[in-house]
């Protein structure tokens, strides 16, 4: 914000369009995760597995920031759309259809239609009707694999998938070397679009909806098409992300679509630091090696400390690791 | 006909059960919820400490009942107010996203906690003596424990129906629900009332936790596995009111056991199409106020 100009005089109103015009343009530190990401491909060797996996899940958080961080849509029932994407190549995966971009394709149309289709119901109400609509949605699909369990393997999860090589050539090898370049990549387009999304005005009117709905109603925005719309968009990267993980682990379970799932998420993200776009590229990364050492000595201890940490960070430390750099950042300025 | 009509009368013996349970959890979340406008997903794991603490109390320290259901609940209360104290307090009447956090932090950490203290298993509820077995009641055979949580689900609804409608602080809860501003400036001490109510609410939870151990297992995972119902039950019955749970956990409870009855293949899948299709109609619940 230190490109903020009072508007008056011609010339300040072209320093205005200026600022405007500069706010979206690439600046270098954005490039620090994917130098970062590219750099730890020829580092940490042995972790390519779980760097898919992080990778994946930064998209994840990626979309649920779009609904929490910028629509102030307060979501519990995110993983419904990670499942529907996760079951839907999984399915695809183990009935012969086995090209893995087309999946892709398929799984996010799937979770889009499903995050559409209960957007329109859920979107109505806000608060906690809301939170526990979004929480039915996602208990009703997670009951929905658990008894048709002829398609989707019920509760002993989705096995026999079969991913070919993408473009015929880079087989899914038991490293994850191609997970790891994959997922990576298909982060890349997933955070193009959010962010992208997040600079328009679109994104704009997004934030007016969730700093005052009532405002943005009364200068005429169509509140409730543009939340079903973001809501759309976040179901299908959530579903893109599913997806990945499916076909990255080539197992699909019930888990996929259940609460703990979101409440992770949910915390992940808040780690890193809500709304700010860049919040699921700290939090994920931090929360999955974390949980990757710590469970290893003590699975059980894991939820137990994770949990006084939520808590911790919501009572002292607001706004994630970006807002406690931030706020310091701000202080050293002042000074 | 006498078929259909003994399956009936077991469906609703066994939903009344299961509403009455149901209602005990579920109202103190409605009232909090309508005091202040907190969101609090943790309500569940009080209800898991009391139905812990009532089981291993009988289990391991030999303890009767009615002793141990009353110790139950002073730990709860007891646990609920340090809490309010310590951490709710400071979130009251602020951010949505940051009181879901908060909560899902201490869900997560029951669940951790409820893991290393009684291990992952959960624990199941040996009624007393007295309380086993069947009793005769026109000519028809109910489960003794069963219609003993109908009995005092039935008391404690009346009790609690009375104390609001009858006495000053349930005057003084209505008055809050409906206008908090208006009640402080009246000179009621609205942050007082806001602790009673919590510990109250808490210590109902733990009364149907512990009561309820027969239908919603006491395990770790608790406060994630029935949040859902609680929310649902919340949601549906409108936020800040009493009566409204109760229909709520009536219509949840008997279509829930009717349907796992009827139609076990399909599971909770119903339940979850009625509350959608009820909140689509509705969607501040059945009895909620409109705004």
């Amino acid at each position: 914000m230190t490109d903020s100009v009072s508007p008056g005089s011609p010339v300040d109103r072209k320093a205005v369009i200026d600022a405007f015009a500069r706010r979206h343009r690439f600046k270098w530190y954005e490039a620090l995760p994917w130098v970062l990401a590219a750099g730890c491909y020829f580092i940490f060797d042995g972790y390519h597995a779980l760097g898919a996996q992080i990778f994946a899940t930064i998209l994840f958080a990626l979309s649920l920031d779009l609904l929490i961080g910028f629509a102030g849509i307060v979501t519990l029932g995110h993983a419904a759309f990670f499942g529907v994407g996760a079951y839907a190549a999984g399915i695809m995966a183990a009935n012969g259809w086995q090209e893995p971009l087309s999946q892709l394709v398929v799984a996010a149309a799937a979770a889009s239609v499903v995050g559409f289709a209960s957007g329109m119901i859920v979107l109505r109400t806000a608060g906690l009707t809301l939170l526990m609509q979004t929480l039915v949605v996602a208990a009703l699909l997670q009951e929905l694999a658990n008894k048709w369990s002829s398609v989707t393997g019920g509760s002993d999860g989705l096995l026999g998938m079969k991913i070919d090589p993408i473009f015929g050539v880079f087989r899914f090898d038991l490293f994850g070397h191609t997970a790891y370049v994959y997922c990576l990549l298909v982060l890349f387009i997933g955070w193009l679009i959010a962010r992208n999304i997040v600079y328009s005005p679109f994104g704009r009117s997004l934030t007016g909806i969730r700093e005052n709905t009532n405002r943005m109603h009364a200068i005429g925005a169509p509140v409730d098409q543009r939340k079903i719309v973001i809501y759309t968009i976040s179901a299908a990267l959530a579903g893109l992300s599913g997806a990945l993980i499916a076909q990255t682990t080539a197992l699909v379970g019930l888990n996929t679509l259940a609460l703990s799932k979101s409440g992770e998420l949910i915390i992940m993200l808040v780690i890193g630091g809500v709304g700010q776009l860049y919040g699921a590229f700290i939090g994920v990364p931090l929360y999955m090696i974390a949980q990757d050492r710590f469970s290893q000595i003590d699975p059980i201890f894991w939820y137990f400390w994770i949990g006084l940490f939520m808590i911790f960070v919501v009572v002292f430390a607001r706004g994630g690791v970006l807002g406690v750099c931030g706020r310091f950042l701000d202080r050293w300025r002042s000074r | 006909m006498s078929e259909t009509l003994s399956i009936t009368i077991s469906i609703l013996f066994h939903g009344l059960a299961m509403a009455m349970v149901l209602y005990l959890i579920s109202v103190g979340l409605s009232v909090t919820m309508g005091l202040m406008g907190f969101v609090n997903l943790a309500h569940g794991a009080f209800a898991m400490a009391g139905g812990y603490a009532l089981v291993l109390l009988m289990k391991q320290q030999n303890w009767p009942f009615g002793l141990a259901l009353i110790a139950a609940i002073v730990i709860c209360v007891v646990l609920s107010l340090i809490l309010e104290r310590l951490l709710y307090r400071r979130l009251y009447g602020g951010d949505e996203l940051d009181q879901v956090l908060m909560t899902m932090g201490l869900i997560f950490a029951s669940v951790g906690a409820a893991t290393w203290l009684f291990g992952p298993v959960s624990q199941s509820l040996e009624p007393p003596a007295v309380l086993r077995g069947q009793i005769n009641f026109m000519g028809r055979d109910f489960p003794t424990y069963r219609s003993f949580l109908i009995l005092c689900g039935a008391l404690l609804v009346t009790a609690l129906w009375l104390g609001l409608e009858r006495t000053r602080f349930g005057a003084q809860i209505r008055a809050s629900v409906d206008n908090l501003r208006m009640a402080q400036t009246l000179g009621i001490n609205t942050s007082r009332l806001f602790t009673i109510a919590f510990g109250l609410g808490s210590g109902l939870a733990a009364l149907g936790g512990g009561l309820g151990a027969d239908f919603l297992n006491v395990g770790p995972n608790y406060a994630l596995e029935y949040l859902v119902y609680f929310l649902i039950v919340v949601a549906v019955g409108g936020l800040g009111s009493i009566r409204g749970p109760f229909v709520a956990a009536l219509i949840v409870g008997v279509s829930d056991t009717a349907f796992k009855y009827l139609a076990p293949q399909y599971g909770a899948f119903f339940i979850y199409a009625i509350t959608m299709a009820i909140l689509l109609w509705r969607p501040r619940g059945l009895f909620g106020q409109s705004a």
